[in-house]
């Protein structure tokens, strides 16, 4: 299903993931004093730049880094507890999320690059990824999933202005080569 | 960082990793079905006992839960209000007794150890085919490239900050997205020019 390439381009997003954990801040505004991680940046460039399969593989390949123990999570979190916490739902999501932004970039839209990665990136990255994460919160919890939503509403903001920044990075870096058919030799 | 891997020996480190993680799946259904308060309660202080004496003398590990802490007490709070403190009382033991416990087998399981007990369920990916040692070259990729990308990362912000005297905007990005791939097409055909060939037997029958 992939070849080297393939395998070392999602070990490289899955890095890349990780390491937006790592960064010394860049200038993203902070949301309601919540600081915001950039890991999401990386979820939504992993989805849009390697394509549905790919990028999915890129996030599963992060998350079983976490759960066997890296402190890969901002913070240096890591391990199996982050799976059983309340929030567990949002890194879920990222799995689905990586696949909507992939499968959406791959269809043909009318407008530019930059506005259909900003559509995906909103719908995979931002709607996908919360949808999960706090309906994950509300079953984790008990409770209903409005209040859960509202909870929820704190962090869309900045994953709002990730989308952004995933737009821009896919507009310039473009489309070609990353998600291209394998070179055959 | 603060590894969540206790390099100190306790008892726990003895135990082989899938006799934890089968203890940990075990106890996390034991849990779900708790739902009086008293017990659930009682279970977790002993939860809670264990944890503590096991990283007897690690304190600095229990600072990973900060973070943590400001959500349980508003889970707290909106459950109290909703449906009263017993509900409270049930949804954050359970939570936190079960924090706590993943939380113990990362911390006395290397990591190594752990990806050997998780390769039999990563056998069935052989199906759609991944085999188990395209996870271990991607894993230990991943753990190769961090730093590179850091370092790539760092140098270019380093090389805004001397032309510009300020802090390197998000613009860096793509260009900073575009070279890395570049790199990991290098690094691909490096690897393949090398005999590290796979699945190229499958590749050709699917042609």
């Amino acid at each position: 299903m992939f070849d080297t390439r393939d395998i070392v381009r999602i070990s490289l997003f899955a890095a890349l993931i990780a390491a937006m954990g790592l960064f010394p801040r860049l200038d993203i505004p902070v949301a309601g004093g919540v600081p915001i991680t950039l890991q999401t940046l990386g979820v939504m460039l992993a989805g849009a730049l390697l394509g549905p399969w790919r990028g999915t593989a890129s996030v599963l390949l992060f998350l079983l880094l976490v759960a066997v123990g890296a402190p890969l999570l901002a913070g240096g979190r890591g391990g199996l507890g982050v799976f059983f916490g309340p929030t567990a739902g949002y890194l879920i999501g990222w799995v689905p999320g990586a696949y909507a932004i992939g499968w959406l970039m791959q269809k043909t839209w009318p407008g530019n690059l930059f506005l259909r990665a900003y559509v995906a990136a909103l719908i995979g990255g931002v709607l996908v990824i919360h949808a999960v994460g706090f309906s994950y919160l509300a079953w984790k919890v008990g409770m209903s999933l409005q209040q859960a939503a509202v909870a929820d509403f704190v962090f869309v903001p900045g994953d709002i202005l990730k989308a952004l920044a995933c737009a821009y990075v896919v507009s310039i870096a473009g489309p070609r080569g990353f998600g291209a058919p394998k070179h055959t030799s | 960082m603060i590894a969540p891997y206790l390099t100190q020996k306790t008892w726990l480190h003895r135990i082989a990793a899938g006799y934890k993680l089968l203890a940990l799946a075990v106890i996390s259904i034991g849990f779900t079905q708790l739902s009086d308060w008293r017990s659930l309660l009682g279970a977790t202080l002993a939860v809670l006992a264990l944890y503590l004496l096991t990283i007897l003398g690690h304190w600095s590990r229990l600072r990973l839960y900060t973070p943590l802490l400001p959500l349980l007490i508003g889970i707290g709070a909106l459950q109290a209000c909703a449906s009263g403190w017993e509900m409270a009382v049930v949804s954050i033991t359970r939570l936190v007794a079960m924090i706590l416990l993943a939380d113990l087998v990362t911390a006395t399981t290397p990591m190594l150890a752990m990806m050997d007990a998780l390769a039999p369920l990563l056998r069935p990916l052989r199906r759609i085919g991944v085999d188990e040692n395209q996870v271990s070259l991607a894993v230990a990729l991943v753990i190769r490239f961090m730093p590179v990308l850091l370092n790539e990362w760092t140098q270019r912000g380093e090389a805004w900050r001397a032309r510009t005297g300020r802090r390197p905007p998000l613009r860096l990005l793509a260009p900073f997205a575009a070279d890395i791939i570049r790199l990991a097409d290098h690094v691909a055909e490096a690897l393949d020019s090398r005999g590290f060939q796979v699945k190229r037997s499958q590749e050709r029958s699917k042609d």
